[in-house]
């Protein structure tokens, strides 16, 4: 435990000689923002406690929130955070995840240079973790919202699209459905209007049902597009060179891979030696909801092992809890338990 | 001595009882009608306890029961890794029913997940609040939500009488047991066409946990003439 005590207070020091204050969170946080940010989902991986007269609280499943919550309040900008202390993950699902966990953070809020933001985060991390052998995989999800911003169909596909992004399940079963002429619906037999939910409700998205039974499938050239860009894996150089190729049948991504340009030549100028760093345009796409531009995790070689650190940037995240204010923000998490195994510490 | 939990209420009690019975072992209530005490005839060394049906997952995960008869949906539902701690014995042909998800039969345009995930987005911007979902199952139709992609609901507790939560306007929809639809649509609700989550049925369980030989009791019900 002193060593485990030792490892986090070296984490916090390296943050905190970045800039970074040290801030603290409850444990103990509202249930109803969690609920209402992550969904019904996160039931499935925090412990839920109630009392009497608090109602639903629930054990704190990351720092993201509460330390959002603590910038959006006081919002003196730019700001870098860091903090440390136990997470907690329900074994709903038999994950094998540990039920309590250490993480040391760092979090930059920051209206400056998106792309020199993200490559100081990234290289900070690396130069604490490459030295214990780890090795980075990297993705950009703002690639695949712009390559849905350009597809030739309608808003209300397109928006469909994005919300799905985080559920690949999901998403690829509505863009096979976008891609097909569309079925007639048959619709359900009416019955007593009980219930919230109102009449000029059901009538509006049946006139969108209407709208949407003449809608043109997706054309194929754009599906294969889509589906190469979703393929694209390697190191980062070429994983770059790959997209720059792409940007011919995907115009819209034009944007977003001149961001990533950008990145890595901010990355080389931080000494990240980016040829030993992978990237998949797929990359945090299943389990870093709210994640929507750059993202990062880094690995052992291990097996059983989760990512030993991973983070990347959420401003979607800032722009809901905000209530109509919004900041960049980019940053990640070790797992200190980790990083003191690969040093050879011991966790008693 | 093995001990079979079987559900003390019933008409559930009483086809298992039936289902025993014609494979040669008698079970019955011993003592007066409302007392909870059991009695095996036909095999030697089995205890019968009775016990809710709810209750059974949780004693042959622990260990105390070796053997019990409840319903697929329960075990399930109560147990995140019941595929380790338990093991179906026999499938017992009664108490069946669907784990459902069911919608207000007025909502014409919603006929399939598909549709109630399009309109829990509309919903949770117009009410301010997440679509809601009365079920008792908490842990199946979260599971099964998230692997149909499913977003922008919420889940509220209903321990029963479920199908009137829309008409109460405490849900919006219910996630529900039924076994021929009819308590479903005397509620104006209409089944998901997609929405079968499980079927289940009444069903003999081995657990895997308890310390003690069951394979009389196994091989007398399995091969009963």
């Amino acid at each position: 435990m002193s060593q485990l005590r030792g490892e986090t207070a070296r984490l916090l020091a390296v943050f905190q000689s970045a800039g970074a204050i040290r801030v603290e969170a409850d444990i103990l946080q509202p249930a109803d923002v969690l609920l209402d940010l992550y969904g019904e989902d996160v039931r499935a991986r925090a412990y839920v406690t109630s009392d009497f007269l608090h109602g639903e609280q629930m054990l704190r499943p990351d720092f993201t929130v509460p330390v959002v919550q603590r910038h959006m309040a006081e919002s003196a900008e730019p700001a870098r955070y860091t903090y440390a202390g136990p997470v907690f993950r329900s074994q709903d699902t038999g994950s094998g995840r540990a039920a309590q966990s250490e993480q040391v953070g760092y979090e930059v809020f920051d209206r400056g240079p998106a792309d020199e933001i993200e490559a100081e985060v990234f290289a900070l991390f690396h130069q604490i973790l490459t030295p214990l052998g780890l090795k980075a995989s990297t993705g950009d999800v703002g690639l695949l919202i712009a390559a849905i911003e350009g597809l030739t169909t309608s808003n209300a596909r397109k928006s469909a699209l994005k919300r799905h992004v985080w559920r690949p399940l999901r998403f690829q079963s509505l863009l096979l459905r976008f891609s097909q002429p569309v079925k007639e619906k048959v619709l359900g037999a009416g019955g007593q209007l009980i219930g919230l939910r109102y009449a000029s409700d059901v009538n509006e998205r049946l006139e969108q049902l209407a709208d949407e039974a003449s809608a043109p499938p997706i054309p194929q050239s754009e599906m294969d597009a889509l589906n190469d860009l979703l393929a694209i894996r390697g190191n980062l150089p070429a994983a770059f060179a790959q997209l720059q190729f792409l940007v011919q049948r995907l115009p819209s991504i034009a944007s977003a891979v001149d961001h990533m340009s950008a990145r890595l030549t901010a990355l080389k100028e931080a000494g990240v030696d980016v040829a030993q760093i992978g990237f998949e345009a797929a990359y945090g796409l299943t389990a870093m909801e709210y994640y929507d531009g750059f993202v990062f995790g880094f690995y052992a070689d291990q097996a059983g092992w989760p990512a030993v650190a991973s983070g990347g940037r959420y401003d979607a995240l800032t722009r809901v809890l905000g209530q109509g204010r919004d900041v960049p923000a980019v940053g990640g998490i070790i797992r200190p338990e980790f990083t003191l195994r690969l040093s050879g510490g011991d966790l008693l | 001595m093995i001990k079979l939990g079987v559900p003390s209420k019933g008409r559930l009690m009483q086809e298992t009882f039936d289902w025993f019975s014609m494979r040669g072992v008698k079970l019955s209530k011993s003592g007066s009608d409302r007392e909870y005490v059991g009695r095996v005839d036909g095999l030697v060394g089995i205890e019968l306890v009775l016990l809710s049906a709810g209750e059974i997952p949780r004693e042959l995960a622990a260990g105390r029961l070796h053997m019990g008869v409840t319903g697929t949906d329960l075990v399930h539902e109560k147990l995140a890794n019941w595929s380790d701690v338990v093991s179906p014995v026999a499938e017992m042909g009664f108490g069946l029913a669907n784990l459902i998800i069911a919608v207000p039969a007025w909502w014409c345009d919603v006929t399939c997940l598909h549709d109630l995930d399009a309109i829990a987005a509309r919903f949770r911007a117009e009410h301010g609040f997440r679509l809601r979902v009365a079920t008792k199952y908490h842990r199946l139709i979260r599971q099964f939500m998230t692997e149909q992609g499913v977003a922008d609901y919420q889940l509220v507790d209903s321990q029963g009488a479920t199908e009137g939560a829309v008409k109460n306007e405490t849900a919006e929809a219910i996630a529900d047991i039924t076994s021929t639809g009819a308590t479903i649509k005397a509620n104006h609700l209409r089944i998901l066409e997609d929405g079968l989550v499980l079927k289940s049925q009444a069903t003999l369980w081995h657990s895997k946990v308890a310390q003690g030989d069951c394979s009389a009791l196994i091989d007398k019900v399995l091969n009963a003439p």
